[in-house]
């Protein structure tokens, strides 16, 4: 394959919406097929694309692969990665940008070792070098205390973006672009695994991942008690709560709660963390806050090296205390 | 016929040694092990070891733990055998470099796993905690064509497949894949057993296997690498932390309030 050009984003729909994920990878993709002089393609997975479609050449795509069929309505990982595989074998890019949400996760390794190249994982910031035509990734290491730069060795490149890093694109419906429907063959027998049961744990109320205010707890609060305080307080201020891993793994709240590497990455305008120590692995899912405000008793904790406001002290004092006065202010 | 289970673990650098002690080489881009601070089987393959033994707990079952690398700790690296694995296999050649390139590892370990006869289930951790780049067990999946379920919470063999509780977003999927397969398993599997002094006492008398590059059969095509570490830093951190005081802690947090409803925050 000696005629590689151009980014293809692959993407999804929910809801009948183009998703933010791929919106934000629109942005990325924008920025380095422009740099090469190279065309951006997304493709679409799904069942009915029309919407979608549209919205994608909105937020800046040049061309839109609809590869629609009746077995993409649901995600199945087995079928998606042979509709994603066929896909980039017949385009032929020479970068391929994915999310690494929870689909991507398994999606993107699995589809860089079927075509044999390399992945550049998690990534926070991407761009090209136009001589070499080579794809450059920051991606943090060692549970974010670092940052390694990696290159991809074979092409297609594959880098899988981080959540919420990336901008949407103020959309333009002026734009011009071109939908080809690109029709794949899939077996049902491809699908080896097989979903069975669904259960949902997630809090009423404002989601975690899209609320502007989160209070999240961690390991200083001592157990599952104080979630309700923390609650209370979210719910003063219209947001969600969220918690550390080390609360997760205690046992006091379900995982959907867990913001961080291994959890969920959120960017609200406001994130106040309540006994948490702030170790890189946890930074890793909110350091795309706007603000960060801490409440811990250790002074010398790291999430002081982090926060914009902080206070040292007992949570048990400072935030009964801290949401009377939240309710005095917002309520009067 | 007893169930023939592999787990994939790595040895790792201690993720919780003091951030302090967190040090780069940048011209090796390497992180340099700290000098005090043993190494750790790798915390979410402690994890697989432990779904390994649930499984055990329940119905006949063998358990292969496999590891790569260019030296090992033994005394580490025993500890899923004291935990309650049956063999070791050790891959260790000053070639298995512990690079951030995932593709050359999961070649290993998969020509392992084909040199071993296979196995019904193959368990690994989502991720390694150096370079966090959860591709091998996926890889080591797609190279020896198994089925694959990730981010397992529970896994259970009943009727020739397997079951898992999936970690998705708002909760948990219940998964289900005929064998041979592998999955990957995250911390919401719970907390890893302690060895029993039975099982340390068996450890030491257990003697691992260890292969070198020799004795594996991968197709050198599969091993350049696919991805480059061009540059390891550590990123800089220039907040500035206002520190709210008060009167006492009580009167701190009303102060707080009041700072962020100033800066319109609330």
């Amino acid at each position: 394959m000696a005629d590689e050009s151009g980014v293809l984003v692959l993407g999804d729909s929910t809801g009948g919406e183009l998703s933010s994920m791929s919106r934000e990878l629109l942005t990325a993709g924008r920025k380095a097929a422009d740099d090469l002089g190279e065309e951006l393609a997304i493709g679409l997975l799904g069942a009915t694309l029309d919407q979608p479609s549209q919205q994608a050449i909105s937020y800046g795509a040049d061309k839109v692969y609809a590869v629609t069929h009746p077995q993409l309505a649901q995600y199945q990982v087995d079928l998606y990665l042979a509709a994603m595989e066929a896909l980039c074998r017949d385009v032929s890019p020479r970068i391929v940008l994915i999310g690494r949400t929870n689909e991507g996760r398994e999606l993107a390794p699995r589809l860089a070792f079927r075509l044999g190249v390399g992945l550049a994982q998690d990534c926070l910031e991407i761009s090209v070098d136009a001589g070499s035509k080579t794809l450059l990734a920051n991606r943090p290491v060692y549970g974010g205390n670092a940052i390694a730069v990696v290159r991809c060795n074979y092409t297609p490149q594959i880098a899988a973006i981080r959540p919420k890093v990336y901008e949407p694109l103020e959309p333009d419906s002026s734009r011009q672009g071109q939908v080809v429907s690109f029709p794949v063959e899939l077996d049902p027998s491809q699908a080896r695994s097989q979903v069975v049961n669904v259960v949902e744990e997630a809090a009423e109320g404002v989601k975690l991942e899209d609320a502007r205010v989160v209070v999240s707890g961690g390991r200083g609060l001592g157990g599952p008690e104080p979630f309700k305080d923390l609650e209370t307080l979210a719910n003063l201020l219209g947001g969600a709560v969220g918690a550390s891993r080390a609360a997760v793994d205690s046992g006091w709240v379900p995982s959907s709660y867990q913001v961080g590497l291994t959890g969920k990455t959120i960017t609200p305008e406001v994130y106040i963390t309540v006994a948490i120590s702030g170790a890189s692995q946890h930074m890793a899912g909110c350091s795309g806050a706007k603000v960060i405000v801490a409440i811990n008793k250790d002074a010398e904790s790291n999430i002081f090296k982090e926060a914009r406001y902080g206070v040292v002290g007992d949570w048990e004092q400072v935030v009964p205390a801290f949401t009377e006065a939240v309710r005095e202010l917002t309520q009067s | 016929m007893p169930v023939s289970i592999a787990v994939l673990a790595k040895q790792v650098i201690d993720p919780e040694m003091p951030m302090a002690a967190f040090r780069i080489d940048a011209d090796a881009k390497a992180v340099v092990p700290p000098s005090n601070i043993p190494p750790v089987v790798n915390g979410f393959d402690e994890n697989a070891v432990e779904a390994a033994l649930q499984i055990k707990d329940s119905q006949e079952a063998s358990i292969t733990v496999i590891s790569t690398g260019t030296s090992f700790a033994l005394d580490v690296m025993k500890k899923p055998l004291s935990m309650g694995a049956d063999e070791l296999v050790l891959l260790q050649d000053d070639a298995f470099e512990n690079s951030i390139d995932s593709f050359f590892t999961a070649q290993l370990l998969a020509a392992a796993i084909r040199k071993l006869g296979g196995f019904d289930l193959i368990i690994c951790g989502r991720q390694a905690s150096d370079w966090d780049n959860a591709q091998v067990p996926l890889g080591v999946a797609e190279i020896l064509g198994l089925s694959c379920i990730s981010l397992g919470k529970k896994v259970e063999i009943k009727d020739g497949k397997v079951s898992v509780e999936r970690i998705t977003n708002d909760g948990y999927e219940v998964v289900e894949a005929p064998l041979p397969a592998l999955v990957t398993v995250s911390n919401e599997l719970g907390q890893p057993r302690y060895p029993t002094l039975r099982g340390i006492m068996a450890a030491t008398r257990k003697q691992p296997t260890i292969w070198s590059s020799a004795d594996l059969d991968a197709d050198a095509s599969q091993l350049e690498p696919r991805i480059t570490l061009q540059e390891l830093f550590v990123p800089v951190r220039d907040q500035q932390c206002e520190i709210i005081e008060g009167d006492d802690a009580a009167d701190a947090g009303r102060q707080l309030a009041l700072k962020l409803r100033e800066a319109k925050l609330i």
